[in-house]
């Protein structure tokens, strides 16, 4: 058991920072930090345990990232935040807000990677402090097709991101709102679709190369050939070298469907991962379905589900949980913690069995990371 | 020298000056000299294509400006605001 958990909470009016003690019971705030800017993601580092990095713009200013190497007590912005290239073409991009900050493989500790809206990919190699335009896939002569300028969510189209697979510091995969998941085997020098039987309904060919609207992805951390991704149209699985997406959520309830934002793969258990669906029917509400609020758990790769809502409201709730505020710690039993968009952290440290409110009225969440403290 | 006036979500840059005062013969280059004493602060106002940001207003002697390449001249007074949005 480690000394307590972090909990980095970035919602849409800044970030704060909750600690657990080390039975997860006893939780402290600290915060807000920024407060009145739009925090889309905050994590901490594996590689160091301190330093924290913030993709942070507000209503009015542009985008910048903020970095603290001092477990959050004192920040510093990038000198140079990501940017693309000055360029005098119409279709000239500029960077709206950063979506994901991503730490380096663990062989390169000062590597981060970020993803923008519009969709960009950028690269630090400076713990942080400048970062640089990514042109294997930024400039890829296929970029326009991927992420066409018409594309997108409400908030403008993602790359919304970044995962490395453990094993190989080259071999990544990025997520994205306009073009799906893409993979590279040559540290993002060159980026092919990896969609295949990944379902796009809003397309006439309902199975395109790209064109996918992939929410979220977890490569599983000691088995980085699963996958598992929580697309806009449904659940999916991914075992490489296969190149072939199952679509696992057919096996959830008919009733709860499997749509939803993000997805959580249990760090020790590859066959063991959990979903938060939300209503994606009709004129796709985006609620907890029904208003019964309730996480999905499979311990078979997706062949079966259950349904975990007990400490949930039962009725006339209608939060949901975005992209990035689904987490687990790496304890034992495994907790889970979800950040709402009502404000509310919610947290199970029985691995979903059991969920308890342990935050409430923060503004809207867009993301929630758990660390050791 | 060209007089800047810092909108409240800047002054966290200025240590909380409202005005300041530069040098520059345009927009453009008078907003680089304020980011040369107060680093990172004309990106959240001018993006990397040379635009102004949509929720961001420039006033050059009181007239709203679209563009960064245009002149100033010594005594001149540049207005930075945050456009009234969000919620």
């Amino acid at each position: 058991m480690a000394n307590g958990i972090r909990l980095l909470v970035g919602t849409r009016k800044g970030a704060w920072i909750f600690r657990g003690d080390a039975a997860r019971k006893s939780w402290d705030v600290q915060g807000p930090i920024m407060l009145g800017h739009i925090i889309n993601h905050v994590v901490c580092d594996p590689r160091d345990g301190k330093t924290l990095m913030m993709a942070a713009k507000t209503g009015h200013l542009g985008p910048t990232i903020f970095r603290s190497t001092d477990h959050g007590a004192t920040w510093k912005e990038a000198e140079k935040p990501p940017a693309f290239l000055k360029s005098d073409a119409p279709n000239a991009r500029a960077v709206s807000h950063t979506f994901w900050v991503e730490p380096g493989h663990a062989s390169e500790p000062d590597v981060w990677w970020a993803g923008t809206s519009p969709p960009g990919l950028f690269r630090s190699a400076d713990g942080g402090v400048t970062w640089e335009n990514v042109a294997g896939f930024n400039e890829h002569p296929r970029y326009w097709d991927w992420c066409p300028p018409d594309g997108g969510t409400p908030d403008g189209a993602l790359l919304n991101q970044i995962q490395i697979d453990p094993r190989d510091k080259s071999h990544m995969y990025i997520a994205t709102s306009t073009g799906g998941v893409f993979e590279s085997t040559d540290y993002a020098a060159n980026w092919a679709p990896l969609n295949k039987n990944v379902a796009a309904t809003f397309f006439p060919d309902p199975y395109p190369e790209y064109g996918q609207d992939a929410h979220y992805i977890a490569v599983h951390p000691q088995m980085p050939d699963r996958i598992y991704q929580q697309n806009h149209c449904g659940i999916y699985r991914l075992d490489r070298p296969g190149d072939r997406w199952e679509r696992i959520g057919d096996n959830m309830p008919k009733a709860i469907g499997d749509i939803g934002f993000t997805i959580v793969a249990h760090p020790r258990d590859a066959d063991t991962a959990w979903v938060f669906p939300m209503d994606g029917t009709e004129v796709w509400p985006r609620t907890s379905p029904g208003g019964k609020p309730a996480v999905y758990r499979t311990r078979d790769a997706g062949a079966t589900w259950e349904r975990q809502d007990k400490g949930f409201p039962q009725e006339q709730a209608w939060f949901t949980v975005k992209r990035q505020a689904f987490c687990a710690d790496a304890e034992t039993p495994l907790g889970l913690y979800l950040g709402a968009t009502n404000g509310q952290v919610w947290m199970s440290d029985d691995e979903g069995a059991h969920w308890r409110r342990i935050a409430e009225h923060l503004p809207e969440i867009y993301s929630l990371a758990a660390a050791p403290a | 020298m060209i007089s800047v006036v810092i909108p409240s979500q800047l002054r966290s840059y200025t240590g909380g000056a409202v005005r300041v005062e530069v040098a520059g013969a345009t927009i453009d280059a008078a907003l680089d000299a304020l980011d040369a004493r107060f680093p990172g602060i004309k990106f959240r106002v001018i993006d990397e294509q040379g635009a102004i940001r949509p929720h961001m207003r420039i006033f050059a002697n009181g007239a709203m400006a679209r563009r960064i390449d245009l002149p100033l001249k010594d005594g001149d007074e540049l207005f930075i605001a945050g456009a009234l949005s969000g919620g």
